[in-house]
């Protein structure tokens, strides 16, 4: 039984499947209360983690997650179910950390992960063509630094404990967002009061949600720099067709609820800077690509055992903390009494996507052996 | 018996090292994986080569049989 369920989740139906499922759930939770075009998003909701642990103090964007918490404990009990649960590390670790940084930067410039950049497009948002223009982009380059032997060595197999190491930091973090304690003064754990952090649907759902989300995914490898990169690599659309099928349904899923809104300017929680979106997503798809999997593939692997994986999501978190506490992410468009302010980002959020981009250059020339 | 050890690898390597045997086409081939995700997106990928793939348990992973279709 547990054998042909995961030759089913290994299949074309079974990653179709659980696409569509991701594409529907995400739609539900933005009618549910999370932020326009942002049912799930990676790298906004570890931002949120971030801030609500006072590692940036943007007061808009604070709020511990349920529902990362949920993908990486859901992935842990999906992979306990079915034997899969190994404790692994040491393939990089701090090269990970850099790329896992970079990888935010990136994305906190455009203003959303792979997974946003998908739902934006579903909810109407015309900038995210640009993004996934940029996804693709950095993508390819890592496929190119991938066809010439770049890789990030062997893991190898560790202690149980080190692949515990994240669930358990979860468990941590779900007490602290039913809790809310407060430290003394000036030092609680931080909610928005205003701002996409505000804005949540309720946390039982949310959480229940994320498990879903997290066992399906683990189940099937779900990942979205995966199914560009291996479309490129190999023509191989395994993913890709999982990776449609979440636009197709969130996109259906929207337009039922109403939450389609196509146009470029002022759309939710998003800036129409053309070109920056382009370049924010290019660093992110290159840091992802060299990293081997999207920020929601990271919190998979690392919910299964991988030390790799959840040192990426750490990294992750650290980005968040720089692009927020020096002005590196992109500021969303306003309309204030019917005029347009056009957002964009900062010259240091400029020379932050330039600077990621030359240390991922410099990642992918240097990390390379032969291994065949 | 040409030997591909992908062991500690995650994706996408484990399948590129096998594509890059199945194409020398020394048949047959022996890969070694340690994960369940290498395992079937080997199993995948040589069977969309038109493979047959044959695979076996062992301890600390899976030992993968791959060989033209006949």
């Amino acid at each position: 039984m547990k054998e042909r369920l995961t030759r089913f989740f290994a299949s074309r139906w079974g990653i179709v499947l659980v696409g569509a499922v991701i594409g529907l759930l995400a739609a539900q939770l933005q009618k549910l209360g999370n932020p326009a075009n942002m049912g799930i998003c990676v790298a906004c909701f570890e931002r949120d983690i971030t801030g609500a642990l006072g590692l940036h103090r943007a007061a808009a964007t604070q709020n511990i997650r349920p529902e990362i918490i949920g993908m990486v404990l859901g992935a842990t009990l999906a992979a306990l179910l079915f034997g899969e649960f190994k404790a692994r590390g040491g393939s990089a670790p701090m090269v990970r950390f850099v790329l896992g940084a970079f990888a935010m930067i990136g994305a906190l410039v455009f203003l959303g992960c792979p997974w946003r950049a998908m739902l934006r497009l579903a909810g109407g948002d015309l900038n995210a063509l640009l993004g996934i223009a940029g996804l693709a982009l950095g993508i390819t380059i890592g496929v190119i630094f991938l066809k010439n032997g770049y890789n990030l060595g062997r893991a190898t197999k560790m202690r149980a404990a080190v692949g515990w190491v994240l669930p358990v930091i979860m468990l941590g973090l779900l007490y602290l967002r039913i809790a809310k304690p407060v430290f003394g003064e000036g030092a609680p754990i931080f909610f928005s009061e205003k701002g996409p952090g505000s804005m949540f649907a309720p946390v039982i759902v949310s959480l229940i949600v994320g498990l879903a989300i997290g066992f399906l995914a683990q189940r099937t490898r779900f990942c979205t720099m995966g199914a560009i990169r291996d479309f490129i690599l190999m023509n191989d659309t395994h993913l890709l067709s999982g990776l449609g099928a979440l636009v197709i349904a969130a996109f259906l899923a929207n337009l039922a609820f109403g939450q389609f809104h196509p146009g470029f300017a002022a759309q939710p929680v998003a800036h129409s800077n053309h070109l920056w979106n382009f370049l924010g997503m290019t660093l992110s798809g290159l840091a992802f690509a060299l990293s081997g999997g999207c920020p929601g593939r990271q919190l998979f692997l690392a919910g299964e055992g991988d030390s790799d994986a959840a040192i990426f999501v750490f990294g992750m978190i650290f980005g968040a903390a720089f692009a927020h506490n020096f002005n590196l992410a992109g500021k969303p468009d306003a309309l204030v009494d019917g005029m347009l302010t056009v957002g964009g980002i900062s010259p240091f959020g400029m020379a932050a996507v330039a600077v990621g981009l030359v240390v991922c250059l410099a990642i992918g020339f240097s990390m390379r052996e032969k291994i065949a | 018996m040409k030997k591909v050890d992908a062991r500690g690898y995650s994706c996408p390597q484990p399948v590129m090292m096998v594509r890059q045997a199945v194409q020398a086409g020394e048949f047959p081939i022996e890969v070694l994986v340690d994960t369940v995700t290498s395992r079937e997106n080997v199993r995948r990928a040589t069977q969309a080569m038109g493979c047959k793939v044959e695979v076996q348990e062992y301890e600390d992973g899976f030992s993968l049989t791959i060989d033209r279709e006949k």
